[in-house]
């Protein structure tokens, strides 16, 4: 009797183990058989370098070059902002804060972290967008910038807590060597905790790049959604994540239009998969290089 | 449209719990396809049935019964710092192609023109699209220009147009209010200039106006008369309010 429940718990335990695994399985066999039905009547390179999106009109073009180039214009703001802050205010939470404040700076911190990429949105239209529009006297304010901006936002948490872990996890007697030896903090802060932290913040990075680009909600209110291949960051521009949301409601089941969203679907988890990957790569390394060496 | 159907559909189903209303997006197109296979009670259609389509039915021995359930107005709106107070249909198709640039083209300030259209998800984006860019020829391959900015709600656009005085766009009716100003349109030089309000749209003397309607096998029947007169009550007629179109009554 107990040797039978031992073995259904087991079982059950083990399904829960692979249930995740089982889920993307199944959403990526999902993904691949709507979207692929796409490229029975488009051509896959078309459907990547075309630069017009047009997809309700006759005939319908999907060319998603701007969208690709629009998501990789606010991420790469986002990333651009949110890193060098992201790492300073990780330091100064780990290294330099006094006990009572750095417990303050870090619940604040997950505070951000709790706040709806709507009500983010919502706030930048109403003031980051007027703001952008007479700072640099631009016809609009909803431009790839304003998407980043917001988007730097909304990394953050993710950033600081990974980089703050990864500080805290590099071994006490680098630390300790480095004064030893007349370093100043400073000099120890830069020239030996930040280099031995340095795989989690690179996977602190990957992780707020992949946050940045699967968001949605903020960047279709803030960015302007016009599908132009864009060159400057205070331009307009369409990301995959926004193309999907905002046509998904009116696109007729079963229609190339239908299946191109499911294609760039494909292209997001493409990017998202690489990009947890390398994550993961570089959160690994570091814990090994800290094993051997203790 | 499907949102009006939808709302229509959950407060009829409150009220008569025992009814079920199942409702289908698509397109007009799709309404009266199905309509024709007999697969619809009621299909409802932002045009009239075309010749064809009746000729097709009558074959089948269907009679599309037309009823008027609402009418819809699309309302350009500026910055009310914008001295321009109204535009012809080829003007505004020119706006929105991306072919005007500056506001001076048409006598008003030297500013560059932001112009900002619904998502393709509205039913709205079609019907501007097919009545104004393309100025209601079918075979147009006029286009929104790729630079046109894309709102994802009313409310988006109505946030932009008051803090923007370059900007122009459509918004229904409903969201018209004294931060925005409305322009009168004319369907060409020749025709007059009209306002958007309930009466003109109503009256479909504003151009950019249409109605939306049901189509019925014959009079409806028992299985979904209540429905219809639903539609018809006040309550039917404060949700086509509600949901940014105009009442017939």
């Amino acid at each position: 009797m107990k040797k039978l429940s031992e073995f259904i718990i087991e079982k059950l335990i083990f399904l829960s183990g692979i249930a995740s695994i089982l889920f993307v399985l199944l959403i990526l066999v999902f993904l691949l058989k709507e979207g692929l039905s796409l490229f029975r009547t488009v051509n896959p390179i078309d459907f990547i370098t075309g630069t017009n999106w047009y997809p309700i009109s006759d005939p319908p073009q999907f060319g998603i070059l701007p969208l690709i180039i629009g998501s990789l214009f606010v991420t790469f703001g986002a990333i651009v902002i949110a890193v060098p802050l992201g790492i300073a205010s990780a330091v100064y939470v780990a290294e330099v804060a006094p006990p009572w404040l750095r417990d303050f700076l870090k619940s604040g911190i997950e505070l951000l972290a709790a706040i709806p990429s709507i009500v983010l949105g919502f706030i930048g239209i109403i003031t980051l967008a007027p703001f952008l529009k007479s700072t640099f006297n631009l016809s609009s304010g909803l431009t790839a910038m304003a998407g980043s901006i917001m988007l730097a936002f909304m990394s953050m948490p993710t950033i600081v807590s990974i980089i703050e872990d990864s500080i805290a996890s590099v071994p006490k007697s680098y630390k300790e060597g480095s004064l030893a030896l007349g370093a100043t903090r400073w000099q120890t802060i830069y020239r030996v905790t930040l280099p031995a932290a340095s795989s989690g913040i690179l996977a602190a990075v990957m992780l707020g790049i992949g946050r940045v680009v699967g968001e949605t909600m903020a960047v279709l209110m803030i960015t302007g959604n016009a599908a132009v291949m864009p060159t400057s960051m205070l331009q307009p521009v369409r990301t995959l994540t926004a193309t999907i949301a905002a046509e998904m409601g009116e696109a007729v089941s079963g229609s190339p239009h239908y299946y191109s969203l499911f294609a760039i679907g494909i292209i997001l988890f493409i990017i998202s998969f690489a990009i947890n990957l390398s994550a993961d790569m570089f959160l690994h390394r570091s814990k090994k290089k800290f094993k051997v060496k203790r | 449209m499907v949102n009006l159907a939808q709302a229509w559909t959950e407060e009829f189903m409150l009220e008569y719990p025992e009814k079920a209303v199942a409702v289908t997006g698509g397109g007009s197109g799709a309404g009266i396809a199905s309509l024709l296979s007999g697969t619809t009670d009621i299909a409802m259609c932002s045009r009239n049935m075309e010749k064809k389509e009746i000729a097709m039915a009558n074959e089948r021995g269907i009679y599309p019964k037309e009823i008027h359930v609402a009418s819809d107005g699309i309302t350009l709106v500026v910055n009310p710092t914008n001295p321009i107070s109204k535009l012809t249909i080829p003007e505004l198709s020119r706006i929105f192609r991306g072919e005007a640039k500056n506001w001076n083209e048409f006598g008003g300030q030297d500013l560059k023109i932001v112009a900002l259209s619904r998502d393709r998800n509205s039913g709205t984006h079609v019907f501007f699209l097919e009545k104004v860019v393309k100025m209601g020829k079918k075979k147009n391959k006029d286009e929104f220009a790729a630079n046109v900015l894309m709102m994802p709600s009313s409310q988006a656009i109505v946030e932009e147009i008051i803090s923007n005085p370059a900007a122009i766009g459509y918004i229904g009716l409903g969201y018209l209010n004294n931060k925005q100003k409305a322009l009168a349109v004319a369907s060409d030089e020749r025709s007059s200039y009209v306002f958007p309000t309930v009466e003109s749209v109503k009256k479909k003397i504003y151009p950019i106006s249409r109605s939306l309607l049901f189509y019925t096998n014959g009079e409806p029947t028992e299985k979904f008369k209540p429905f219809v007169d639903f539609v018809f009550s006040k309550k039917g007629q404060e949700i086509v309010l509600k949901m940014d179109f105009v009442p017939i009554k």
